[in-house]
Protein backbone atom coordinates (compact mmCIF):
# COMPACT_ATOMS: atom_id res chain seq x y z
CA UNK A 1 0.00 0.00 0.00
CA UNK A 2 1.45 3.13 -1.19
CA UNK A 3 1.02 6.16 1.27
CA UNK A 4 0.41 9.74 -0.52
CA UNK A 5 3.82 12.51 0.19
CA UNK A 6 0.37 14.35 2.28
CA UNK A 7 -0.33 10.93 4.09
CA UNK A 8 3.52 10.48 5.00
CA UNK A 9 4.02 13.93 6.31
CA UNK A 10 0.55 13.74 8.70
CA UNK A 11 2.44 10.55 9.97
CA UNK A 12 5.72 11.99 10.71
CA UNK A 13 4.11 14.97 12.63
CA UNK A 14 1.74 13.76 14.62
CA UNK A 15 4.22 11.01 15.56
CA UNK A 16 7.37 13.58 16.16
CA UNK A 17 4.69 15.56 18.17
CA UNK A 18 3.65 12.10 20.43
CA UNK A 19 6.94 11.42 20.92
CA UNK A 20 7.57 14.98 22.27
CA UNK A 21 6.13 14.12 25.65
CA UNK A 22 7.50 10.73 27.09
CA UNK A 23 10.75 9.66 27.60
CA UNK A 24 13.30 6.78 26.17
CA UNK A 25 12.36 4.22 28.36
CA UNK A 26 10.95 0.90 26.59
CA UNK A 27 7.39 1.16 29.01
CA UNK A 28 6.46 4.22 26.81
CA UNK A 29 6.90 1.80 23.71
CA UNK A 30 3.33 0.78 23.53
CA UNK A 31 1.37 3.83 25.09
CA UNK A 32 3.34 5.96 22.02
CA UNK A 33 1.84 3.51 19.57
CA UNK A 34 -1.26 3.58 20.34
CA UNK A 35 -1.18 7.22 20.19
CA UNK A 36 -0.16 6.75 16.84
CA UNK A 37 -2.47 4.70 16.08
CA UNK A 38 -5.49 6.58 17.97
CA UNK A 39 -4.38 9.93 15.89
CA UNK A 40 -3.97 8.37 12.86
CA UNK A 41 -6.17 5.07 12.55
CA UNK A 42 -2.82 3.12 11.74
CA UNK A 43 0.81 2.63 12.08
CA UNK A 44 2.65 3.48 8.73
CA UNK A 45 6.32 2.43 8.57
CA UNK A 46 7.77 6.19 8.40
CA UNK A 47 5.88 6.44 12.00
CA UNK A 48 7.60 3.07 13.45
CA UNK A 49 10.89 4.46 11.82
CA UNK A 50 10.43 7.95 14.06
CA UNK A 51 9.32 5.66 17.78
CA UNK A 52 12.53 3.40 16.84
CA UNK A 53 14.45 6.07 17.04
CA UNK A 54 12.91 8.32 19.80
CA UNK A 55 13.74 4.94 21.63
CA UNK A 56 16.63 3.86 20.82
CA UNK A 57 15.77 0.92 19.25
CA UNK A 58 15.99 -1.58 16.23
CA UNK A 59 13.09 -0.48 13.71
CA UNK A 60 12.14 -4.23 13.33
CA UNK A 61 11.93 -3.92 16.89
CA UNK A 62 8.71 -1.91 16.71
CA UNK A 63 7.40 -3.60 13.82
CA UNK A 64 7.82 -6.98 15.98
CA UNK A 65 5.64 -5.20 18.13
CA UNK A 66 3.11 -3.98 15.83
CA UNK A 67 2.82 -7.25 14.17
CA UNK A 68 2.30 -9.18 17.85
CA UNK A 69 -0.74 -6.97 18.59
CA UNK A 70 -3.91 -7.59 16.61
CA UNK A 71 -4.89 -4.13 17.79
CA UNK A 72 -2.47 -2.25 15.46
CA UNK A 73 -3.26 -2.12 12.00
CA UNK A 74 -0.31 -0.93 9.29
CA UNK A 75 -3.00 0.54 6.46
CA UNK A 76 -5.12 2.71 6.27
CA UNK A 77 -8.63 2.19 7.16
CA UNK A 78 -10.98 2.00 4.40
CA UNK A 79 -14.61 4.15 3.62
CA UNK A 80 -15.73 0.42 4.16
CA UNK A 81 -14.37 -1.80 7.32
CA UNK A 82 -15.24 -5.54 6.56
CA UNK A 83 -14.99 -7.21 9.61
CA UNK A 84 -15.34 -10.74 9.35
CA UNK A 85 -16.55 -12.68 12.73
CA UNK A 86 -14.01 -15.58 13.62
CA UNK A 87 -15.81 -16.50 16.68
CA UNK A 88 -16.67 -20.28 17.65
CA UNK A 89 -20.01 -20.01 15.93
CA UNK A 90 -19.06 -18.51 12.86
CA UNK A 91 -15.94 -20.39 12.59
CA UNK A 92 -18.17 -24.03 12.93
CA UNK A 93 -20.62 -22.19 10.03
CA UNK A 94 -17.50 -21.55 7.57
CA UNK A 95 -16.36 -17.96 8.59
CA UNK A 96 -12.59 -18.89 6.87
CA UNK A 97 -14.74 -19.18 3.82
CA UNK A 98 -16.43 -16.05 4.33
CA UNK A 99 -12.81 -14.63 4.55
CA UNK A 100 -11.52 -16.51 1.71
CA UNK A 101 -14.50 -15.28 0.00
CA UNK A 102 -13.76 -11.19 0.53
CA UNK A 103 -10.22 -12.06 -0.02
CA UNK A 104 -10.75 -12.85 -3.44
CA UNK A 105 -13.22 -10.61 -4.49
CA UNK A 106 -11.15 -7.71 -3.18
CA UNK A 107 -8.19 -9.27 -3.93
CA UNK A 108 -6.35 -8.09 -0.63
CA UNK A 109 -5.38 -10.19 2.19
CA UNK A 110 -6.87 -9.85 6.08
CA UNK A 111 -5.19 -6.57 7.66
CA UNK A 112 -5.02 -5.00 4.21
CA UNK A 113 -6.51 -1.84 2.54
CA UNK A 114 -7.83 -1.89 -1.41
CA UNK A 115 -5.84 -0.02 -3.34
CA UNK A 116 -8.67 2.75 -4.14
CA UNK A 117 -9.28 2.91 0.04
CA UNK A 118 -12.96 1.76 -0.07
CA UNK A 119 -12.54 -1.42 1.76
CA UNK A 120 -10.44 -2.81 4.51
CA UNK A 121 -10.83 -6.35 5.74
CA UNK A 122 -10.49 -7.92 9.32
CA UNK A 123 -10.84 -10.80 11.34
CA UNK A 124 -12.54 -9.96 14.76
CA UNK A 125 -13.70 -12.18 17.92
CA UNK A 126 -17.31 -12.97 18.27
CA UNK A 127 -19.48 -9.78 17.48
CA UNK A 128 -22.36 -11.19 19.70
CA UNK A 129 -25.02 -12.33 17.50
CA UNK A 130 -23.99 -16.14 16.90
CA UNK A 131 -27.56 -17.24 15.73
CA UNK A 132 -26.91 -15.12 12.28
CA UNK A 133 -23.84 -17.24 11.98
CA UNK A 134 -21.30 -16.65 9.96
CA UNK A 135 -21.38 -12.88 10.49
CA UNK A 136 -20.19 -10.09 8.66
CA UNK A 137 -19.79 -6.54 10.22
CA UNK A 138 -19.37 -3.73 7.55
CA UNK A 139 -18.85 -0.10 9.52
CA UNK A 140 -21.57 -0.57 12.09
CA UNK A 141 -23.92 -2.80 10.03
CA UNK A 142 -24.52 -6.68 10.84
CA UNK A 143 -24.86 -8.69 7.73
CA UNK A 144 -25.89 -12.47 9.29
CA UNK A 145 -25.65 -15.44 7.11
CA UNK A 146 -23.20 -14.78 4.89
CA UNK A 147 -22.32 -17.07 2.13
CA UNK A 148 -20.09 -15.87 -1.24
CA UNK A 149 -22.36 -15.33 -2.90
CA UNK A 150 -23.67 -12.54 -0.42
CA UNK A 151 -20.67 -11.58 -0.41
CA UNK A 152 -21.20 -10.22 -4.04
CA UNK A 153 -24.32 -9.27 -3.12
CA UNK A 154 -23.23 -6.92 -0.40
CA UNK A 155 -20.70 -5.23 -3.27
CA UNK A 156 -23.03 -5.26 -5.80
CA UNK A 157 -25.52 -3.24 -3.53
CA UNK A 158 -22.34 -0.88 -2.38
CA UNK A 159 -21.95 0.11 -5.79
CA UNK A 160 -25.26 0.56 -6.99
CA UNK A 161 -25.45 3.10 -3.93
CA UNK A 162 -22.16 4.49 -4.92
CA UNK A 163 -23.79 4.95 -8.31
CA UNK A 164 -27.16 6.71 -7.03
CA UNK A 165 -25.26 8.88 -4.78
CA UNK A 166 -22.93 10.16 -7.53
CA UNK A 167 -26.29 10.00 -9.54
CA UNK A 168 -27.95 12.39 -7.08
CA UNK A 169 -25.00 14.36 -6.29
CA UNK A 170 -24.78 15.54 -9.98
CA UNK A 171 -27.81 16.75 -10.03
CA UNK A 172 -27.50 18.92 -6.94
CA UNK A 173 -24.90 20.50 -8.73
CA UNK A 174 -27.02 20.94 -11.67
CA UNK A 175 -28.92 22.76 -10.00
CA UNK B 1 31.25 -15.26 41.96
CA UNK B 2 35.02 -16.21 41.08
CA UNK B 3 34.99 -19.24 43.82
CA UNK B 4 35.84 -22.39 42.28
CA UNK B 5 33.17 -25.17 43.69
CA UNK B 6 32.43 -28.59 43.04
CA UNK B 7 29.13 -30.77 42.14
CA UNK B 8 28.38 -33.28 40.61
CA UNK B 9 26.27 -34.09 37.09
CA UNK B 10 25.27 -37.73 36.54
CA UNK B 11 27.90 -39.22 39.28
CA UNK B 12 30.58 -37.11 37.77
CA UNK B 13 32.30 -34.22 40.12
CA UNK B 14 32.94 -31.05 38.54
CA UNK B 15 34.71 -28.40 39.45
CA UNK B 16 33.65 -24.88 38.05
CA UNK B 17 33.48 -21.05 38.73
CA UNK B 18 30.59 -20.79 41.07
CA UNK B 19 27.68 -18.75 39.00
CA UNK B 20 28.34 -20.12 36.13
CA UNK B 21 25.32 -21.70 34.23
CA UNK B 22 25.39 -25.36 34.27
CA UNK B 23 24.31 -25.72 31.00
CA UNK B 24 28.19 -24.60 30.05
CA UNK B 25 30.21 -26.32 32.81
CA UNK B 26 28.60 -29.43 31.73
CA UNK B 27 29.27 -29.47 28.05
CA UNK B 28 33.09 -28.18 28.96
CA UNK B 29 33.32 -31.43 30.94
CA UNK B 30 31.92 -33.55 27.79
CA UNK B 31 28.27 -33.95 29.11
CA UNK B 32 25.75 -33.29 26.35
CA UNK B 33 23.09 -31.41 27.07
CA UNK B 34 20.66 -30.72 24.36
CA UNK B 35 20.36 -26.56 23.59
CA UNK B 36 19.44 -24.55 20.49
CA UNK B 37 18.48 -20.71 22.10
CA UNK B 38 21.34 -20.17 24.67
CA UNK B 39 25.07 -18.63 24.02
CA UNK B 40 27.49 -18.71 26.44
CA UNK B 41 28.74 -15.00 26.66
CA UNK B 42 25.48 -13.51 26.46
CA UNK B 43 23.81 -12.10 28.97
CA UNK B 44 20.34 -12.24 27.73
CA UNK B 45 19.23 -16.10 28.10
CA UNK B 46 15.46 -16.54 26.43
CA UNK B 47 15.10 -20.69 27.82
CA UNK B 48 13.00 -20.88 25.13
CA UNK B 49 14.52 -23.81 23.25
CA UNK B 50 12.90 -25.74 26.26
CA UNK B 51 16.16 -28.06 25.42
CA UNK B 52 18.02 -28.24 27.80
CA UNK B 53 15.86 -29.72 31.06
CA UNK B 54 18.07 -31.48 33.99
CA UNK B 55 16.76 -33.13 37.18
CA UNK B 56 18.04 -30.84 40.21
CA UNK B 57 18.01 -32.82 43.57
CA UNK B 58 15.73 -30.81 46.06
CA UNK B 59 13.63 -29.11 42.91
CA UNK B 60 10.02 -30.53 42.74
CA UNK B 61 10.29 -29.82 38.57
CA UNK B 62 12.98 -30.29 35.94
CA UNK B 63 14.26 -27.31 34.88
CA UNK B 64 16.29 -25.45 32.42
CA UNK B 65 20.62 -25.81 32.41
CA UNK B 66 20.59 -22.53 31.13
CA UNK B 67 19.45 -20.53 33.51
CA UNK B 68 20.07 -22.26 36.68
CA UNK B 69 23.83 -20.84 38.51
CA UNK B 70 25.86 -23.60 39.88
CA UNK B 71 26.33 -23.90 43.60
CA UNK B 72 28.82 -26.08 45.87
CA UNK B 73 27.41 -29.43 46.55
CA UNK B 74 24.40 -29.08 43.59
CA UNK B 75 23.41 -32.95 42.30
CA UNK B 76 22.26 -32.66 38.59
CA UNK B 77 21.05 -35.52 36.53
CA UNK B 78 20.88 -34.47 32.78
CA UNK B 79 18.40 -37.27 31.97
CA UNK B 80 15.51 -38.93 33.67
CA UNK B 81 12.16 -40.04 32.75
CA UNK B 82 10.22 -36.88 33.23
CA UNK B 83 13.52 -34.79 31.46
CA UNK B 84 13.33 -37.21 28.69
CA UNK B 85 9.65 -36.70 28.07
CA UNK B 86 9.95 -33.10 28.16
CA UNK B 87 12.61 -33.04 25.54
CA UNK B 88 11.13 -35.68 23.57
CA UNK B 89 8.21 -33.29 23.13
CA UNK B 90 9.66 -30.06 22.81
CA UNK B 91 11.55 -31.68 19.75
CA UNK B 92 8.39 -33.24 18.66
CA UNK B 93 7.17 -29.42 18.58
CA UNK B 94 10.40 -27.73 17.15
CA UNK B 95 10.36 -30.44 14.16
CA UNK B 96 6.44 -30.60 13.76
CA UNK B 97 7.33 -27.22 12.03
CA UNK B 98 10.92 -27.06 10.80
CA UNK B 99 11.34 -28.51 7.31
CA UNK B 100 13.23 -31.51 6.94
CA UNK B 101 15.58 -31.27 3.83
CA UNK B 102 18.85 -32.28 5.52
CA UNK B 103 20.02 -34.10 2.02
CA UNK B 104 20.02 -30.58 0.19
CA UNK B 105 20.51 -28.16 3.52
CA UNK B 106 24.12 -26.54 4.04
CA UNK B 107 24.19 -27.74 7.74
CA UNK B 108 23.65 -31.29 7.15
CA UNK B 109 26.20 -33.15 9.62
CA UNK B 110 26.73 -30.07 11.84
CA UNK B 111 23.06 -29.07 12.69
CA UNK B 112 22.31 -28.95 16.26
CA UNK B 113 18.96 -31.02 15.42
CA UNK B 114 20.53 -33.76 13.65
CA UNK B 115 22.80 -34.20 16.97
CA UNK B 116 20.12 -33.68 19.67
CA UNK B 117 18.01 -36.19 17.99
CA UNK B 118 21.46 -38.53 17.43
CA UNK B 119 22.04 -38.04 21.42
CA UNK B 120 18.57 -38.45 22.98
CA UNK B 121 17.62 -41.01 19.98
CA UNK B 122 14.83 -39.14 18.95
CA UNK B 123 13.23 -38.84 15.51
CA UNK B 124 13.99 -35.78 13.11
CA UNK B 125 10.75 -36.56 11.29
CA UNK B 126 7.70 -36.09 14.23
CA UNK B 127 5.85 -39.16 15.09
CA UNK B 128 2.65 -38.21 16.31
CA UNK B 129 2.08 -34.40 15.16
CA UNK B 130 1.61 -33.31 11.75
CA UNK B 131 4.16 -31.21 9.84
CA UNK B 132 3.11 -27.61 9.59
CA UNK B 133 5.02 -25.86 6.61
CA UNK B 134 5.02 -22.19 6.75
CA UNK B 135 5.49 -22.35 2.87
CA UNK B 136 7.20 -18.82 2.83
CA UNK B 137 9.92 -17.80 -0.16
CA UNK B 138 13.69 -18.61 0.46
CA UNK B 139 15.17 -14.94 0.67
CA UNK B 140 18.68 -15.19 -1.42
CA UNK B 141 18.22 -11.16 -1.96
CA UNK B 142 21.49 -10.56 0.31
CA UNK B 143 24.80 -10.99 -0.65
CA UNK B 144 26.17 -14.33 0.61
CA UNK B 145 23.16 -15.09 2.66
CA UNK B 146 20.64 -17.50 2.34
CA UNK B 147 17.33 -17.21 4.24
CA UNK B 148 15.15 -20.47 4.63
CA UNK B 149 12.17 -18.92 7.09
CA UNK B 150 10.45 -22.31 6.88
CA UNK B 151 13.49 -24.55 8.38
CA UNK B 152 13.62 -21.84 11.25
CA UNK B 153 13.11 -22.97 14.97
CA UNK B 154 13.24 -19.33 16.27
CA UNK B 155 15.93 -19.58 19.06
CA UNK B 156 16.98 -16.23 18.27
CA UNK B 157 21.08 -16.70 17.80
CA UNK B 158 20.90 -14.94 14.56
CA UNK B 159 18.84 -11.67 16.23
CA UNK B 160 21.67 -11.14 18.96
CA UNK B 161 24.30 -12.05 16.20
CA UNK B 162 22.99 -9.52 13.74
CA UNK B 163 22.85 -6.65 16.77
CA UNK B 164 26.53 -7.35 17.86
CA UNK B 165 27.79 -7.45 14.36
CA UNK B 166 25.83 -6.45 11.94
CA UNK B 167 23.07 -3.58 11.17
CA UNK B 168 20.43 -5.16 13.85
CA UNK B 169 18.40 -5.51 10.95
CA UNK B 170 16.85 -9.10 11.97
CA UNK B 171 13.89 -9.48 14.60
CA UNK B 172 11.00 -11.44 15.58
CA UNK B 173 7.88 -10.70 14.28
CA UNK B 174 4.24 -11.18 14.52
CA UNK B 175 2.51 -14.04 17.34
CA UNK B 176 2.16 -17.62 17.54
CA UNK B 177 1.79 -19.85 14.70
CA UNK B 178 3.48 -17.24 12.39
CA UNK B 179 6.30 -16.11 14.65
CA UNK B 180 8.89 -15.26 12.40
CA UNK B 181 11.95 -13.58 12.37
CA UNK B 182 12.12 -10.67 10.21
CA UNK B 183 13.11 -7.48 8.65
CA UNK B 184 11.88 -4.18 9.29
CA UNK B 185 8.41 -4.22 6.96
CA UNK B 186 9.70 -7.51 6.14
CA UNK B 187 11.33 -6.17 3.67
CA UNK B 188 14.09 -9.35 1.44
CA UNK B 189 17.38 -8.95 3.81
CA UNK B 190 18.67 -7.33 0.75
CA UNK B 191 17.12 -4.57 0.85
CA UNK B 192 16.81 -4.19 4.78
CA UNK B 193 20.07 -2.78 5.75
CA UNK B 194 22.06 -5.69 5.83
CA UNK B 195 25.22 -5.81 5.16
CA UNK B 196 25.93 -9.53 4.41
CA UNK B 197 28.84 -10.00 7.13
CA UNK B 198 27.27 -13.68 7.74
CA UNK B 199 26.98 -13.60 11.19
CA UNK B 200 23.36 -14.53 11.15
CA UNK B 201 24.82 -17.04 9.40
CA UNK B 202 27.26 -18.19 11.32
CA UNK B 203 25.25 -18.19 14.87
CA UNK B 204 22.46 -20.20 13.22
CA UNK B 205 22.66 -23.81 14.96
CA UNK B 206 20.48 -25.30 11.70
CA UNK B 207 20.07 -24.70 8.30
CA UNK B 208 18.02 -21.48 8.31
CA UNK B 209 20.57 -18.71 7.71
CA UNK B 210 23.49 -20.31 6.17
CA UNK B 211 25.77 -18.83 3.74
CA UNK B 212 25.97 -18.76 0.06
CA UNK B 213 27.84 -21.56 -1.42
Amino acid sequence: MKLTAEETRVAVDTTRDILSGPNDSRGNLIPVLQQVQKKLGYVPPVAMQEVAAHFNIPAVDVYGVITFYNQFRLTPPGKNQIKICMGTACHMRGANIIQEAWERRLKIKVGETTEDREFSLERVACVGCCTMAPVVVNNEEVNGKITPTRVDGLLFSYELDKKNAAAEGGEDNGQ
Amino acid sequence: MGNQITFTVDGKIINAAEGEMLLWTALDNDIYIPHLCGERNEKERPASCRLCFVEVDGRPAPMPACTLPVSEGLVVKTRSERVDALVAAGFELLMSNHRLDCKNCPANGNCELQRIAKARKLRLKPKNLPVLDKGLPVDDSAPGILYDPNKCVLCGRCIRACRHSGNGVLGFTRRGFERIVATFGDLPLGDSGCQGCGDCAEACPIGALAKKA
